[in-house]
């Protein structure tokens, strides 16, 4: 499914709750004869919802490896791009910490 | 992360995500924990090793397995529309622990989990976490039919630090883990405003 490659060249490693963004041109993946039917089945998801990393891997049963590589493969390929989370230097944002706390109580 | 279909033509939500870890010794309440508030099954993601786990795999009888699986729960909470918070539980092997340096890296905190009949098996993770300057408070799960201490005589026994909260919880009350999770943001909060002071003075 990944040919053999455990890594993604020039894609650093993504974070478990990296979101994965389908590009909204996109609207032919299935028609696309280089992608794999797990490459669809990403698209297809993210295409639903922006979807984590992890949940990608736990909704296709696939290890996180291997889901990093086709994941690469798409951003490479402009059919999805991925946003990253929030950097460890600004989780000290007193603000976004608050909104966690109200959302947390709202619950 | 709403599910359904977003309408075409209109960009989704990019949500910010953010994540707190549940560590805690085998069966103290890890997935329970992560079930209690999750707004989804706890999911399981797996990560096959391959070496790394052979020194202390005995894999005799089963040569021909040279793959080993780390899996690791999962929950996730809408806090907005473009706020999510995940929980992950961590792998409860102490060899798994490179697992953790990926898992701990960007998060926002940790629950460390301890059953007072075995108090022992949340060490690793205090030192853990201690070590790495990751701001965590100690979930007390009180089991039925397990007995209940004061706190501060578990947080003698711990051995914790002062400015480490610690409280008592249900890991399967969805009410008694809110207050978990607000308490390490809250300790979060407190403890980088506390850094930042440190460096500016």
């Amino acid at each position: 499914m990944t040919r053999g490659r455990t890594t993604s060249p020039a894609q650093h490693r993504l974070d478990l709750i990296a979101v994965v963004i389908a590009e909204s041109h996109e609207d032919d993946s299935e028609a696309d004869q280089t992608l794999s039917p797990e490459h669809v089945d990403i698209v297809g998801l993210c295409r639903d919802a922006p979807q984590s990393v992890a949940e990608l891997a736990a909704e296709l049963d696939l290890p996180i490896g291997v889901i990093r590589v086709l994941i690469g493969d798409l951003v490479d390929g402009e059919l999805v791009h991925v946003s990253r989370p929030v950097p460890p230097a600004e989780l000290v944002d007193e603000s976004i910490l608050r909104d966690v706390i109200s959302g947390l109580r709202a619950l | 992360m709403i599910f359904g279909r977003t309408e075409r033509g209109k960009p989704p939500v990019e949500p910010v995500t953010l994540k707190i870890l549940v560590a805690g010794g085998f069966g103290v309440g890890k997935t329970t924990l992560v079930g209690a508030v999750s707004e989804i099954r706890p999911l399981r993601t797996e990560e096959l090793l391959t070496e790394a786990g052979r020194p202390v795999d005995d894999t005799s009888g089963v040569e021909g397995k040279h793959t080993t699986t780390v899996a690791m729960d999962f929950g996730r909470i809408t806090l907005r529309e473009d706020l999510v918070l995940y929980l992950f539980g961590t792998p409860g092997q102490e060899r798994f622990w490179f697992m953790w340096d990926e898992l701990s890296e960007g998060s926002l905190g940790a629950v460390v989990l301890a059953d007072t009949r075995r108090l022992e098996d949340c060490f690793a993770a205090l030192d853990y976490f201690e070590r790495r300057s990751i701001p965590f408070v100690v979930g007390v799960n009180c089991f039925e039919g397990a007995d209940r201490y004061p706190v501060d005589a578990v947080r003698q026994a711990l051995d914790l630090d002062e400015d480490v909260p610690l409280m008592l919880c249900d890991a399967r009350d969805r009410s008694s883990v809110k207050e978990v999770l607000i308490e390490v943001v809250q300790h979060a909060m407190a403890y980088g405003a506390k850094r930042r002071q440190s460096v500016t003075s």
